[in-house]
């Protein structure tokens, strides 16, 4: 009977993804509770701060460049056919603060800061470090996971911001400096079409979503993970890929839930 | 209450323990092991290579939970407490992982200052004189700049024990202390054991398949097969035993009573079945 078996399986993985869901939030629950810690001595905190946010500013920062020079020529290429090119400054504007700076800084940050936050905790479990502390009487989850994910949900917010400026940077030395967009309609339609909460708060919220979601996934991966070197160089993997994921369809619900109609 | 002379009463009582890693019906790792640890004294467990002798450190460490009977450390049963109890135990308590589990990054000196930053408000001086002091103890004051993938294996090991002794315990528990290390490592090793339970007035556990060595600087020794105790008894004892197991295990004999070959069919049927 393969349809049996099919069904079979089908029902296996559906419970195993459950399960594990369930025991992901469990964990997140006691780092929650056990994060007195990571803000009692801040300077723990603040470290993993530079670990996963300063440590990534040159690709954040030279992405955002990028892509906000890419969207200055494609913008300008649309806008010009209509007539109306000194719009540029509010299309990269929008589309950097709504959308790609959070959605792209958050893709970034997973495979820059997230895969190595799972590295280093899963080899802290696979050479005993973990036990080691646990058997000094220091919670591991309080002293290691919990300040790199406050560290991660500190960052992430900062970078997407820091992915936007420097994208609307971008966009302004194609279009104006390069292209000839006149530069005071640039930066009036720009002021005059943002809405702070519309448009920028709303950015803010999803830059933080994915720092909690990037963060969360990545502390639970290592932690988690098989001690083995197979094991952890799983776990990594699986960081990046579940983050990815998780950011683009997270981005979706939200843009449904503060965009819709307006 | 045993609380009244604590002195009289062993550290470490394990009784009719057993563990298995699937708590419904698996194989069991560990099989009603009885065994006491007295105070002062070094006692080794010796065994071949997964036979439940790690196992046995982490149930008295309170890192896993008995499937039946009960380890008793200074007249607590481990799995009966809460979580601050059984970290304030742990702080009475010292292990040496099997290769040392120094953190990386941070230098020899941060990895033995660590318990004491955790666990007391002593200044910057204080602990830094108390680190030195714990360094020289083991030979490596000159390490104290180090970082940890700077140092020899029979280094790191040293380093360890100077942060398992940081907090002065009353317990300490040595995973395979001897595994890969050169000869003169392997004695130093074998001295610091033996010297700091002594210095420290600690009690020890030595968990190791390395005969010679351990012989050498124990008080008492257990044999674990199986998930049983197959023998027990004074170095000197267990050197002349008669049983058969043991005798393997001490002579170091290929074959013996642990098969050299893993259970497998019939090597001759096996070898005619693949032409069939």
């Amino acid at each position: 009977m393969p349809n049996a078996d099919l069904i079979r399986t089908i029902g296996r993985q559906v419970n195993n993804g459950i399960w594990r869901l369930g025991y992901a939030a469990r964990f997140a629950m006691i780092m929650l509770l056990q994060s007195g810690i990571a803000f009692r001595r801040f300077h723990l905190t603040i470290k993993e701060v530079y670990f996963t946010g300063v440590l990534s500013l040159i690709i954040i920062l030279v992405s955002g460049l990028f892509v906000g020079m890419v969207l200055g020529l494609q913008g300008y290429n649309t806008l010009q056919r209509y007539g109306s090119s000194e719009s540029l400054g509010v299309l990269v504007a929008l589309a950097l603060v709504r959308e790609l700076g959070p959605v792209i800084s958050g893709l970034l940050f997973a495979s820059r800061a997230g895969s190595a936050v799972t590295a280093e905790i899963g080899l802290m479990k696979a050479t005993e470090q973990l036990s080691a502390m646990e058997m000094m009487a220091v919670d591991p989850i309080g002293r290691v996971v919990a300040p790199r994910f406050w560290g991660g949900v500190i960052a992430m917010p900062l970078l997407a911001a820091l992915f936007s400026a420097a994208g609307i940077f971008g966009g302004y030395l194609v279009g104006v400096q390069l292209i000839g967009v006149d530069e005071g309609s640039f930066w009036s339609q720009m002021q005059s079409s943002v809405d702070f909460h519309e448009d920028i708060v709303n950015g803010v919220i999803k830059s933080v979503v994915f720092g909690i979601l990037v963060s969360i996934i990545a502390v639970f991966e290592g932690y988690d993970s098989v001690p083995t070197a197979e094991g952890v160089s799983n776990a990594t993997t699986r960081t990046v890929v579940t983050s990815s994921l998780v950011i683009l369809f997270a981005d979706f619900i939200l843009t449904a839930l503060m965009f819709r109609g307006t | 209450m045993p609380a009244n002379q604590p002195s009289a009463e062993p550290l470490v009582q394990i009784s009719d323990l057993s563990y298995a890693y699937n708590s419904n019906g698996g194989r069991r790792i560990l099989d009603g092991i009885n065994m006491t640890i007295p105070r002062g004294k070094v006692v080794a467990i010796m065994g071949g290579s997964g036979c439940g002798k790690t196992t046995t450190l982490r149930l008295i460490g309170g890192q896993l939970r008995p499937l039946h009977g009960e380890v008793r450390v200074d007249g607590q049963v481990v799995h009966q407490l809460n979580r601050n109890q059984l970290y304030l135990l742990r702080r009475e308590m010292g292990m040496l992982f099997q290769f040392g589990a120094l953190f990386t990054d941070i230098s020899v000196f941060d990895n033995v200052a660590f318990p004491m930053r955790e666990h007391t408000k002593l200044p910057d001086e204080m602990i830094r004189d108390l680190v030195l002091m714990k360094l020289h103890a083991v030979g490596l004051r000159g390490a104290a700049h180090l970082m940890p993938n700077e140092l020899s294996g029979g280094m790191a090991r040293r380093v360890a024990l100077a942060r398992t002794i940081a907090l002065d315990p009353k317990l300490i528990m040595y995973d395979e202390p001897f595994t890969g290390l050169d000869p003169i490592s392997l004695s130093v090793v074998g001295q610091l054991i033996r010297k700091l339970n002594d210095a420290l007035g600690a009690s020890s556990i030595v968990v190791t398949h390395d005969v010679a060595s351990s012989l050498k600087i124990v008080d008492y020794v257990y044999f674990v097969s199986e998930g049983r105790i197959a023998a027990e008894g004074t170095p000197e004892e267990i050197q002349n035993s008669a049983i058969p197991f043991v005798k393997q295990f001490v002579q170091a004999e290929p074959d013996g009573p642990v098969p050299f070959h893993y259970p497998a069919m019939n090597y001759r049927e096996e070898l005619l079945a693949s032409h069939a």
